[in-house]
């Protein structure tokens, strides 16, 4: 029995590729069984997401099964996919490091663990899982944790909404309750906007000095748009200012922000400062309560994560490894034991 | 017998901090039971130690300041173990343990009174003392998040998203739990003072200007955080400064033997 993987990712199709070839949540189960049906195949999963189709199968003979996926894939998109495959051991391997989120977009991230576990489920659900393919999955959710746990693979965050909500988190714990004020709406500070409010906050005060432009923004985000003479009238009650205006010298200082900070009772301030050239002199992060990041610390630390994760992928291949052997093991002694 | 209970004690404790020195060295510092479980181990055996002795003695375990250091020490993991969980403040084990077993060694190893005078029976008395050295125990675990406000306030004006900066709670709970437990110290000393009036005993008047100070001191800073005199770092600090003083002057206060 061979453990076969094949399919297109991020890697080796663009994303008008990939679309053709994505199977939705509620197709899923009849493409299961049309796999399943493939002849010499005995149990398949098939995960999609927005970076990848693959498909994992036990089957006795892996050419005709995937030349059976090839035709079906091709039957679908209309045109040839441009697909991998590996067999055994590579494959178990492959499963490891995808689950494991080293084959990601995104080095370490870990939304596609879950997303590797609904496949599962509904592999198993629909009842094209069996003795072989349930070992491999159960080993691979076991090795992304263990990945997740003894590495720094997902340490920190890589891009500069993230860790703007990150560093949010640090300062306020819970951001439901805490009101954003955009000031100057760009692109960056709609992104990191639309950040904070993934991570719970309701309020968001939008301020530019095109008006109606602050009206979209605020429309487009469920936020509130105010005139930009206004802005320092509602400043008070804001915890987290995301500035980004195209104004040629800082719009908010030490002197209009000290006073300001006493009408606060001891409230921290994150200012967000987006802007080039910026919004926020630099001394106003001496300011007690005030938690200043331009663009350059925030962009270092996304950087610097990112290293850090990189650094920690020969670590991950290392356990990874082991519990390829110890899959492969198995594998032997369960077909030796049929046999 | 009663002092491989503290070694016992101490080994938990240290097991405890080394623990997550060496999580935090490694970069996968990960909040985890196993603080709370050598805290609470730590705890039963600092429990059984002060059972044994108040047994042997026949009335509450303070008799000198060896007791007192014992006593108080204990005081601030069971104030641990009652609002950790709670506020699930990660690494507040972490910062607690190095104070505790401070605490404990110092009693172990610095030449202290020691010396066991005749209990008094006087229920007041002991229930003043054991009262005072559990609110001085929050007061600890106050300074403990002073120090984590301190240390996580400083990592984000530093703007470098550090392994310890992922690690420590954000700073608002931090200094909500410094507000809490400063005011729960304070309420409890608040008892003990009228607990010590009630018993009728002689003070010394070096013991009682020393916790009038302590109690002063803790009660200005309350009210600096209520009516919001203070930006909060300076309210940790001074949260810090306090606790400081407050062991500086633990001899005194605890001298119960000289009364």
């Amino acid at each position: 029995m061979n453990i076969l993987c094949a399919g297109i990712n991020h890697q080796v199709a663009a994303v008008d590729v990939r679309e053709r070839f994505a199977v939705a949540n509620h197709e899923m189960s009849d493409v299961l069984r049309r796999i399943r049906n493939i002849d010499g195949l005995t149990e398949a999963v098939v995960v999609s997401t927005c970076n990848r189709v693959e498909f994992y199968t036990a089957s006795i003979c892996p050419e005709r099964a995937l030349t059976g996926i090839r035709t079906y894939l091709e039957s679908r998109a209309g045109f040839e996919a441009p697909l991998y495959h590996h067999d055994t051991p590579r494959s178990i391997r492959h499963l490891f490091r995808v689950a494991s989120g080293l084959d990601s977009m995104v080095l370490g991230e870990t939304e596609i663990l879950g997303q590797v576990k609904d496949a599962y489920a509904t592999a198993a659900g629909a009842g094209t899982t069996s003795r072989m393919l349930n070992r491999l999955f159960q080993s691979a959710f076991r090795v992304a944790k263990s990945v997740r746990t003894e590495t720094r693979i997902t340490r920190g965050s890589t891009s500069v909404g993230a860790v703007a909500v990150e560093l949010a988190g640090k300062i306020f714990g819970d951001l439901s309750h805490r009101r954003v004020m955009v000031l100057g709406a760009g692109d960056t500070s709609e992104r990191v906007a639309r950040s904070l409010v993934s991570r719970g906050v309701k309020t968001v005060i939008v301020s530019n000095r095109t008006f109606a432009r602050a009206a979209q923004l605020a429309e487009d985000i469920g936020g509130m748009a105010i005139h930009f003479d206004h802005w320092q009238n509602e400043f008070p009650d804001v915890d987290i200012l995301i500035s980004s205006t195209s104004a040629p010298h800082p719009v908010v200082t030490r002197e209009k922000l000290e006073p300001m900070m006493r009408q606060r009772s001891g409230r921290p301030l994150f200012v967000i400062d987006l802007a080039v050239p910026r919004d926020v002199e630099p001394e106003t992060n001496r300011i007690a309560g005030v938690f200043l990041y331009d663009i350059d610390s925030l962009q270092k630390i996304a950087q610097h994560s990112m290293t850090v994760r990189q650094r920690e992928v020969e670590h991950c291949e290392r356990i990874i490894d082991s519990h390829v052997t110890d899959f492969v093991s198995w594998l032997r002694r369960t077909q030796h034991s049929i046999r | 017998m009663e002092r491989y209970w503290l070694v016992a004690a101490s080994f938990c404790f240290l097991l405890s901090f080394g623990r997550t020195l060496f999580a935090l060295g490694s970069g996968i510092f990960r909040p985890s039971r196993f603080n709370l479980i050598t805290m609470a181990a730590g705890f039963l055996f600092e429990t059984a130690f002060l059972y044994e002795k108040g047994h042997a003695i026949g009335a509450c375990p303070l008799t000198n300041l060896f007791d007192a250091l014992i006593f108080l020490s204990w005081s601030i993991v069971l104030i641990y173990l009652l609002v950790g969980p709670a506020y699930r403040l990660s690494l507040m084990g972490a910062f607690t343990s190095p104070l505790v077993l401070s605490l404990i060694l110092l009693a172990l190893l610095a030449p202290l009174d020691r010396a066991t005078p005749p209990p008094m029976h006087n229920s007041w008395v002991e229930f003043h003392a054991a009262l005072s050295l559990i609110a001085y125990g929050a007061f600890g675990l106050g300074c403990i998040s002073g120090v984590m406000y301190l240390v996580q306030e400083r990592q984000l004006k530093s703007r470098k998203v550090s392994d310890l900066l992922l690690s420590l709670p954000p700073i608002t709970e931090l200094h909500i739990a410094n507000g809490r437990l400063l005011f729960f110290g304070f309420i409890l000393l608040t008892i003990a003072f009228g607990a010590g009036v009630a018993s009728h005993m002689s003070i010394p008047e070096t013991k009682r200007l020393a916790s009038m100070l302590i109690w002063a001191l803790y009660g200005c800073l309350l009210l600096a955080r209520r009516f919001q005199l203070l930006a909060p770092g300076r309210a940790a600090t001074a949260s810090i400064v306090i606790f400081a003083i407050a062991l500086l002057t633990l001899p005194s206060v605890s001298h119960l033997s000289a009364q």
